[in-house]
């Protein structure tokens, strides 16, 4: 068990810090995540963007601060960690699909193995949810045979079978050929729509326009800027934001 | 001496054609035990290695790091003479005792093994299942060795390879491998070449056929992958 805090935001990051060495990349973020909300985190490369996002869900220990979710401090020692991941979807860059297991069963391990599912249950909802994304057809297939928009799918489907209050998206389409990255951003859309709260780390300007409630421009280890996205794309006041903006708006 | 070659082999051959055949099944019994000991050790060394606790994990890396750098003569020597002295309620015999320093000394060499094949298995992977909600035992057990594996396989019966060959240096002790049953022979008819060209023979088919096979299950694995 952690320490319960009170609060209303799903997410509370409190003076969170990171630093690898001596390299501070993380240097003291104090953000909250409301149930709903839908954010789009964009910035320059090696802002720190995903170490922020790794640190939501403690891949990443921070270095100092806290990271509380749905009231528990997941940074205080003794929380279980692995009990409350399992509501915080992740989806990578690179996918990270599991090769030695098909595509069903990439997606029922998970709930089978924490106990949140039997398997015959865990198998008709990963079905359900294949179906949702197209990919009923592959279910028996293993994951060399897709492409890399199936693949990134799947790793959708496979977070969402463990029904997570919250998804956190790290780039989720900057490794596909530009010819699938359209799949890919439509199921994250239609899940979003559906309500899901979401983190997006991404270098899709158009897409963090569409989706989110809220874009955060991060620049050196800081939250340099944040608002609606009209706020940020259409009239940024941080110079850093219009110069980084000009150079990706191009 | 060359000119006596061919008959002397002849004579070798089918004097002592069982001794051959019995040396063969002790080298092959020595490098099995050993490699399946050097598997079960190596591999709880190899999870030693990476506890987080430190005197576990250094206990490990110092094991390796001796057995490693001292001769393995010098640790056939070492066991064949401490290990009666330790171990009084039961009478070893000296194959045990060379079987058991054959195992200690595999095990750190399959720790390595082991070692380069989870950390050759992507990160990326331990992170989706940790992400998951899937605890460290589960990501390893489920997600980690059964892709390490691939890796571990063709160069543990590499090891097997090599083993093979320094079980030749138990003949030391006159274990009755290969090598001891040629200095038996040799030392019977006087003669040293035509017998070790045997004995050669015999390594050299192990060995080759045994890497051959190493080769076409390794391009298996790849074309799974
Ligand atoms: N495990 C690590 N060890 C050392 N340095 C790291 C590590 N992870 C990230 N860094 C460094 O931290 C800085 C921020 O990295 P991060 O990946 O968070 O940036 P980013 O904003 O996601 O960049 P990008 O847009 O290129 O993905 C970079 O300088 C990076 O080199
Ligand atoms: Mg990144």
């Amino acid at each position: 068990m952690g320490t319960t805090v009170e609060g209303g935001h799903m997410i509370e990051v409190v003076n969170l810090r990171k630093n690898f060495g001596s390299l501070e990349v993380l240097r003291g973020i104090n953000e909250h995540v409301a149930r709903g909300e839908v954010i789009s985190i964009v910035g320059p490369s090696g802002s720190g963007k995903s170490t922020f996002l790794r640190c939501l869900n403690l891949l990443e220990q921070p270095t100092e601060g806290q990271v509380i979710f749905e009231g528990y401090d997941l940074t205080s020692h003794g929380t279980d960690l692995d009990r409350h991941r399992q509501k915080m979807g992740m989806v990578f860059q690179h996918f990270n699909i599991f090769p030695h297991l098909t595509v069903l069963e990439n997606v029922t391990l998970a709930p089978t193995l924490t106990g949140k599912r039997t398997k015959a249950a865990a198998t008709d909802y990963a079905e359900e949810l294949l179906a949702r994304v197209g990919l009923s057809d592959k279910r028996d297939e293993h994951p060399r045979r897709l492409s890399g928009g199936q693949k990134q799918r799947l790793a959708i489907v496979r977070a969402l079978a463990m029904d997570p209050e919250v998804m956190l998206f790290d780039e989720p389409t900057s490794a596909l050929d530009p010819e699938m990255v359209g799949e890919v951003l439509q199921v994250i859309k239609k899940l979003v729509e559906n309500g899901m709260t979401s983190i997006i780390v991404t270098h899709e300007m158009g897409f963090a326009r569409e989706v989110s409630t809220r874009v955060l421009f991060m620049d050196e280890g800081l939250i340099a800027e944040q608002g609606t996205p009209q706020d940020i794309f259409d009239h940024p006041r941080n110079p850093r934001t219009v110069e980084f903006l000009s150079k990706v708006l191009r | 001496m060359f000119a006596n070659m061919l008959p002397n082999l002849g004579k070798v051959l089918s004097r002592y054609y069982g001794l051959f055949a019995q040396g063969l099944m002790y080298t092959l019994l020595l490098s099995a035990i050993t490699v399946l000991g050097g598997v079960v050790l190596g591999s709880l060394l190899a999870l030693m290695r990476r506890s987080k606790y430190k005197p576990v994990s250094v206990f490990a890396v110092a094991y390796v790091e001796v057995v490693r750098g001292t001769p393995l003569l010098l640790q056939l020597y070492f066991f064949y003479f401490l290990l009666p002295e330790l171990v009084t309620f039961v009478v070893l015999s000296k194959f045990v005792s060379i079987c058991i320093a054959l195992v200690f000394n595999s095990a750190a060499y399959v720790c390595e093994i082991v070692r380069a094949g989870i950390e050759a298995v992507d990160p990326g992977q331990t992170e989706a299942a940790r992400s998951l909600g899937l605890s460290s035992r589960q990501t390893m057990r489920r997600i980690v060795l059964p892709q390490a594996v691939r890796n571990i396989l063709p160069a543990l019966c590499n090891e097997f390879v090599a083993v093979i060959k320094e079980t030749s240096l138990a003949s030391t002790f006159f274990v009755g491998d290969l090598m001891t049953q040629y200095r038996t022979i040799s030392g019977n008819m006087f003669l040293v070449i035509e017998p070790l060209l045997v004995v050669g023979v015999i390594y050299f088919i192990l060995t080759f056929s045994l890497s051959k096979a190493i080769a076409k299950l390794e391009r298996h694995l790849k074309a799974a992958d």
